[in-house]
């Protein structure tokens, strides 16, 4: 111990909000999540999160290894990526497209951008538009294991038919989907939890999940269960509450989140019902991404005392 | 326009909260700076073999923005000769042998005050500079256009983490806050005198309410607890919701703001003549054996202070001036505390700790906790690409550098640091335009 006084800047003190512990508390908000869709799905579903989360955590290692950048997989980022990536995908895709996926989340949209803080847009919701486009396995969604499924089809492509799915089959998850995406409950209690430890603030969930709905229950004719159901089904909630509330490709002001959750929700209900695929969620927190510059700009703080231009 | 002003929740570490002040008398030398406030050094009237006693004043203000200093124990003039301070700069001090005895001045005698101007003279004489930690001479907040004068804001605040100097003061100076105020409401026509206190300090909550019960036109406004509150900004638009505009100061919205402290000393002065000699500090910190209030001279080494409070437990990484959110670190611990010293906090290497510095993940903590609305994170990179322009429109003088930007930051980026940076270039760019124009 050297008997010497350090100097600096104030302030001499920090709150102990790291990083790395925002993205720990991400990685525990997703467990309930992560579980559910094991159980629904089996462990087909276990080896594509595990290939996916491995493979980011891999490819970023790697990446900032080969460039000489100070290694960054420590603050779990990488495995959040990873993580969410494979939530979002069928239980039976095909391994190498897991992986083809990961090197487009991680190296494509995240490092070759500079790194975390820097990408454009979330890694792993493009991760999966350019899969959904690429692979004709991403639409043949994954049918549940541990229930017999009647229909052949997820809750969306089946009301898109016509037929009505059980309000607690989506809410429980036990329906065709992406792994994590089904269990609205483990989704929720995920959601309780991020906003216990104040990673996220509600603003974004709740406007976008709110404006489906309300979008939903106008163009149901008023229907207020079958409006609950639409949002409960597809992946909505994952979106909403894991995706859309990336900080790097989120606004940072309240007001701007709720422009964002808004937009994101008009968005998803204008694809679900007249586009060509049946869910919109990707496309909707894709596109609002691109937006988010300027969201942020227009919603940026007023400045107390301060003198107009 | 309304606004809400946001903060950080600190952790509070009051532990010194409670326990009545410790008087530390026995010290053997003094060393005094001659700048222990804002504005021209004061200028030394002793020299070296001088006998003094406690309250004779051994230098005089200097020009318009200055302050008399005297002296805090008896004893003889030693030494005067250059020291650093803590603005790393070098000031002339006058060091004082004690004598051990404490004497006070035989000549001090309680001011007559018949006019405004006695007041003003009085608050001068007295020493008396902002006590909350600026220094700005008081005497000279007072001497304006009276009528400009509306109301007197009181900062009992104290959001800093650790500090409890304050609360004491309001706990057991109440009589000498009272007589202050009692004469300055006779010297100037204040509207309405408003203490804000923060919610947690109970004790000094109900001390100023009855105080303000035996007074007109007092009131406590209590606070929310939520740094920094003791802001002055914050603080006028809490207690008056009138907004300072960016380069203004209070009194450009009627309002003079005055640490509680502050009021204390004046009041002491008012009524015994004895000018500000000594304060009460928060001494604290992990690396503190002991952690209490002491009452020491000024010019008391921290040396002094920190063996008075049992020494340390384990080295420390930092020693503060002030709070954890906007202290000084000092060099060396034989610095003497100075007239705005309310805390000397030593930090253990646990406490101390920082998180490494990473990447930005744009997570909106910073602005979101700016109690300005500031956004630091942009302010970094105007300032990076040395963009003045920018920096312009961001509003970075804005920044009363509280630092709830750095201490949030989960990246640990130097925001508010940078914000000082930035308020710098555009000051020089400020005086190089002055330049070329004039």
């Amino acid at each position: 111990m050297d008997n010497k006084l350090y100097l600096s800047a104030s302030p001499h003190i920090h709150s102990g909000r790291s990083t790395t512990s925002i993205m720990r508390d991400v990685l525990i908000a997703l467990l309930p999540a992560t579980v559910a869709g094991v159980v629904i799905f089996g462990l087909r579903a276990l080896s594509v999160i595990m290939v996916c989360v491995a493979s980011c955590v891999l490819l970023e290692a790697l990446y900032n290894k080969i460039t000489k950048k100070d290694q960054t997989i420590g603050d779990l980022s990488a495995a959040v990526t990873g993580l969410l990536l494979a939530l979002n995908l069928p239980a039976n895709i095909p391994i190498w497209q897991c992986i083809v996926g990961s090197v487009f989340a991680i190296i494509l949209v995240k490092c070759l951008f500079g790194g975390i803080g820097y990408n454009l847009v979330n890694p792993a919701i493009t991760a999966r538009v350019f899969m959904l486009v690429a692979f004709g396995s991403m639409a043949n969604q994954a049918m549940p294991t541990i229930v017999d499924t009647v229909s052949g089809a997820t809750p969306l492509a089946q009301m898109a038919e016509g037929e009505s799915p059980k309000l607690l089959d989506v809410f429980l998850g036990t329906t065709g989907g992406a792994i994590g995406e089904t269990c609205a409950l483990a989704l929720l209690i995920g959601f309780g939890y991020l906003l216990f430890r104040r990673i996220i603030t509600w603003h974004i969930p709740v406007s976008y999940i709110g404006s489906v709905f309300v979008f939903s229950f106008l163009m149901e004719g008023f229907d207020p269960m079958k409006a609950l159901t639409l949002i409960l089904s597809g992946g909505l909630f994952i979106g909403a509450i894991f995706m859309a509330t990336d900080y790097v490709t989120s606004p940072a002001t309240p007001k701007g989140k709720l422009i964002f959750g808004v937009g994101a929700g008009l968005l998803t209900f204008m694809i679900r019902y007249f586009g060509i695929y049946p869910e919109g969620v990707s496309f909707a927190i894709l596109f609002m991404n691109i937006l988010t510059p300027y969201i942020e700009k227009l919603t940026a703080h007023k400045i107390f005392g301060g003198t107009k231009e | 326009m309304s606004f809400f002003l946001n903060g950080v929740h600190v952790p509070h570490r009051k532990n010194t909260a409670l326990e009545p002040a410790v008087r530390l008398t026995d010290v053997k030398t003094v060393t005094i700076p001659m700048v222990m406030h804002i504005g021209a050094p004061a200028s030394p009237i002793v020299k070296v073999g001088d006998l003094v006693q406690v309250g004779t004043k051994i230098a005089e203000a200097v020009g318009g923005i200055s302050a008399p200093i005297h002296a805090s124990v008896s004893g003889k003039v030693t030494k005067i000769s250059d020291i650093l301070i803590s603005t790393g700069k070098t000031a002339p001090a006058v060091t004082i042998e004690s004598d051990g005895l404490m004497t006070p001045c035989e000549t001090l005698k309680a001011p007559v005050i018949n006019s405004r101007e006695d007041l003003i003279d009085a608050i001068r004489e007295s020493g008396v500079v902002g006590l909350g930690g600026a220094g700005f001479p008081t005497h000279v907040k007072w001497n304006v256009d009276p009528e400009r004068i509306e109301e007197l804001i009181i900062n009992g605040a104290e959001c800093e983490p650790y500090i409890t100097s304050d609360s004491l003061t309001m706990n057991e100076r109440a009589d000498d806050i009272e007589f202050a105020l009692r004469e300055l409401q006779k010297q100037f026509s204040l509207k309405r005198i408003i203490i804000g206190i923060e919610k947690d300090k109970k004790k000094a909550i109900e001390s100023m309410n009855a105080m303000a019960g035996r007074m007109e036109g007092v009131e406590v406004k209590v606070l929310p607890q939520l740094y920094p509150q003791g802001g002055e900004k914050v603080l006028v638009y809490h207690t008056t919701k009138k907004v300072i505009p960016t380069g203004k100061l209070p009194i450009d919205v009627g309002c003079i703001v005055c640490n509680c402290t502050t009021i204390a000393t004046i009041g002491t002065y008012l009524k015994t003549g004895m000018p500000l000699v000594e304060k009460c500090i928060t001494v604290d910190g992990a690396s503190v054996k002991n952690p209490k209030n002491v009452i020491a001279p000024i010019g008391t080494s921290l040396d002094d202070i920190f063996a008075f409070c049992g020494g340390f437990t384990e080295f420390p990484k930092k020693v503060l001036y002030g709070g954890p959110m906007m202290g000084v670190t000092v060099p060396d611990t034989s610095m003497p505390i100075i007239k705005n010293t309310n805390a000397v906090l030593a930090l253990s290497p646990k406490e101390a700790k920082l998180p490494e510095t990473s990447n930005c993940i744009r997570c909106g903590a910073c602005t979101n906790t700016c109690p300005f609305g500031l956004n630091p994170a942009e302010i970094l990179r105007a300032y990076k690409k040395k963009d003045i322009e920018m920096l312009k429109k961001l509003s970075v003088d804005t920044c009363m550098l509280c630092g709830c930007c750095s201490f949030t930051c989960p990246a640990n980026r130097p925001l508010v640091q940078t914000n000082n940076l930035a308020k710098q270039l555009l000051r020089e760019e400020k005086a190089k335009e002055a330049n070329q124009n004039g």
